[in-house]
């Protein structure tokens, strides 16, 4: 039976449509968005929608699914379960599982865990390097024809400028897009936080915001070098963001990404030495804050993924210096996105391109687009709706929110993926 | 006022009347050790229990023989011939000795952090020892009583505190007991040393010795521990005692009456020399002696007195 959604408001960044409209699905597919109450009701399952914004499905570009090989801390049936939750219909999975995502083989595991799951959809990222142990390419024609959308070695990242050059060089013969995770991991050393104030202050190793920015740089200027279509993973600093900034002003054809913890936290989220906030790149200053959020604004950053990172017990109520990086997101990432349209930073169009237009977009994927004939992957939400975080009643395995017990205002009450209203509040 | 903590975690959480009261009673302590049975009943019945995660001579000597002129009964846990070894957690660790009931825990551990983390979990009161790069808070309580009996105030003066303040929790505790009772705290070293933003802590930050003993009330040298010299942090350590150690010609720019001081253990000729360490300004055994009287006032406020 199709399904026709009813006075919703629907927000779609790639034709820049904002308004009231009717959306009829069949099969999967969107067949007809027209003005409110042109498309009759008869046979049709009715939702009716008004009062909330229909958005094309929400993508996460950047998520840690943790299977196979860390079950304990979240699954693909757990991550994606997080995913519909948070209004995500779809999230790229990072390839540092246990195995790694460097070959066929895996990038088909994941697919047909996420296949048996039915929840959200899964978009495999795998490997730039074998075992991303930065030394050999991995088989990126294989890892694309099995189902990888882009390359990382994320959490591992590429040291060798020149195994670096040589990935985008390779990955542009199969047109995938290397997604970088910039840290010089010799600046980085053994610290555990930013740099800074708060840090000289509790006694923790540091990480110096140029720890991340040299590495924009080298890869900025190696993607000029090579033509590679290159991303730039959670960008953390003002520094970053500057320099990206430039490098689309000279036309280099780089997309960047921060996350929802970028803008709303800052390093004084550590004080109290609290694990849910060590995470890595670190949170930063309220003038870093402020840089993410300006250049979310003007389009530097094109996209906001959250770089769900599970974590249990066993990582995470330990010391601070032998806690592992990392925080979840999915439940909470849209919440903090609307926080930010709330407060007048981002236009509400801004907000559903950064979270799904411009994902889409950059990992070539289908969805973030309600044009007749796109994939009926769609996200309703309420935008005024008022609640507050619970880490414990989430979907995900694992509880390292350092959000938990915040108020928060607007959120997704349904998703549909291929058509099937698969999580309704 | 009345000291009412659980916890001694870190100078930083300290009101100079809190410092006052410590220093104060830790003075009137100081006769105990003098007499010739150096015992009173005043913490009897009561369990201490010392953690140490690291080698450490002097300092868990130090609250041992704090206790034990208290009357309390000290246990003392160390690394090598603990459940670290076997893998267990901290809070494992903390757990299990909590459920024999001790009254405190002194903690010395590699992580900063570590004794607040335990603080959070414990019921017990517990006192950091020194953590990582953070605090060593009965450390500064003895440099401040120290000073304070050789100058009479702890108000007024200009403590210089010299060496490696990146990677000193000494430094740290220093800077805010010294800022906090109304002296002014100078601190010194090579660039590598000092980490950005100090000023934030309240001190003048300068890479000149000689900058920073001049007119000086107080001279504090930290030890250097040899192996940042591996690490990119020094040239050698020829060049370092050359420019950073203190000599006896720079006494003479400092107030006549400098005392000279150094948590210890020393580096002859490398941050101080012998003839300074050894000398007439040197307070250095003193501290020693004066860090058993302050451990002794810190634990009567945690375990003692009406509370307890």
């Amino acid at each position: 039976m199709s399904l026709l959604i009813k006075g919703g408001l629907v927000v779609d960044p790639s034709q820049r449509l904002e308004e009231l409209r009717d959306l009829l699905v069949d099969k999967g597919k969107i067949v007809a968005v027209e003005p409110p109450g042109q498309i009759p009701d008869e046979g049709r399952q009715i939702i009716s929608a008004p009062g909330l914004v229909v958005a094309p499905g929400l993508i996460d570009m950047h998520a840690h699914l943790r299977e196979p090989g860390e079950e304990y801390k979240e699954t693909i049936a757990s991550g994606t379960q997080a995913a519909l939750q948070g209004g995500f219909t779809g999230v790229a999975a990072m390839p540092n599982t246990k195995p790694v995502n460097d070959t066929a083989a895996v990038t088909r595991l994941i697919l047909n865990q996420a296949k048996e799951a039915g929840k959200a959809r899964v978009y495999p990222v795998g490997a730039v390097s074998v075992g991303s142990k930065g030394e050999a390419l991995s088989e990126y024609g294989d890892l694309k024809a099995a189902g990888a959308v882009a390359l990382t070695d994320d959490g591992h990242p590429v040291s060798s400028s020149m195994l670096m050059r040589r990935a985008m060089e390779y990955a542009r013969t199969f047109d995938l897009p290397i997604i970088s995770h910039c840290e010089d991991l010799e600046l980085r050393a053994d610290g555990v936080m930013h740099e800074g104030r708060i840090s000289l202050q509790l006694g923790l190793k540091g990480i110096p915001g140029a720890a991340e920015e040299v590495m924009v740089y080298r890869d900025l200027t190696l993607a000029a070098l090579t033509g590679a279509r290159l991303h730039i993973a959670h960008v953390s600093t003002g520094g970053s963001v500057a320099i990206i900034r430039l490098a689309k002003a000279m036309g280099l054809p780089v997309t960047a990404e921060s996350a929802p913890h970028y803008f709303s936290l800052t390093d004084a989220a550590v004080l109290g030495y609290d694990t849910n906030a060590k995470v890595n790149p670190p949170l930063r200053t309220d003038m870093d804050l402020a840089s993410i959020k300006e250049a979310l604004r003007d389009g530097t950053l094109d996209a906001i993924a959250c770089d769900h990172a599970p974590h249990s017990s066993l990582e995470k109520e330990v010391e601070f210096t032998a806690a592992a990086f990392g925080l979840i997101g999915l439940e909470t990432s849209l919440g903090l996105t609307l926080k930010l349209v709330h407060g007048g930073d981002l236009t509400l169009m801004q907000a559903i391109a950064a979270l799904s237009t411009n994902p889409a977009r950059i990992l070539g994927v289908e969805g973030g687009a309600l044009a007749v004939g796109a994939a009926a992957d769609l996200t309703l939400i309420d935008l005024h709706r008022e609640w507050t975080v619970d880490a414990s009643a989430f979907a995900s395995r694992s509880r390292n929110c350092p959000f938990h017990g915040w108020p928060l205002k607007g959120k997704a009450v349904m998703t549909i993926v291929g058509g099937k209203v698969v999580w309704e509040e | 006022m009345e000291f009412r903590r659980k916890d001694l975690l870190g100078i930083a959480d300290l009101e100079p009347e809190e410092i006052r009261l410590i220093l104060d009673t830790a003075a009137s302590f100081k006769e105990i050790s003098t007499r010739p049975i150096k015992k009173v009943p005043t913490l009897r019945g009561k369990t201490v229990v010392t953690m140490f995660y690291e080698p450490s001579t002097r300092t868990r000597m130090s609250f041992e023989i704090a206790a034990k002129r208290l009357s309390a009964d000290t246990l003392n846990l160390t690394v090598a011939a603990s459940s670290a070894v076997k893998g267990e957690t901290l809070a494992d660790t903390a757990h299990n000795l909590e459920a024999m009931a001790p009254d405190v825990l002194i903690i010395r551990h590699p992580t900063s952090g570590a004794p607040h983390y335990l603080a959070q979990r414990l019921k017990c009161g517990v006192i950091n020892a020194g953590d990582g790069l953070h605090e060593h808070p009965t450390q500064a309580l003895l440099d401040l009583l120290t000073v304070q009996e050789a100058k009479g105030t702890l108000s007024g003066l200009k403590v210089a505190i010299i060496g490696d303040i990146a990677h000193s929790r000494v430094a740290r505790s220093n800077i805010y007991g010294f800022t906090k009772m109304g002296s002014q705290v100078t601190v010194a070293g090579p660039g590598t040393m000092l980490p950005p933003y100090l000023e934030s802590l309240g001190a003048t930050v300068t890479t000149s010795l000689l900058e920073a003993v001049s007119n000086a009330d107080v001279i504090m040298m930290l030890r250097l521990q040899l192996e940042r010299m591996g690490q990119m942090f020094l040239s050698t350590l020829r060049e370092y005692s050359q420019f950073f150690g203190l000599a006896p010609r720079h006494l003479q720019l400092a107030k006549e009456d400098v005392i000279i001081m150094h948590p210890g253990p020393l580096n002859r000729g490398v941050e101080i020399s012998p003839e300074v360490a050894d000398g007439p300004h040197s307070l250095i055994l003193e501290q020693v002696t004066n860090g058993v009287a302050v451990r002794m006032a810190v634990l009567y406020f945690l375990i003692g007195g009406e509370k307890g």
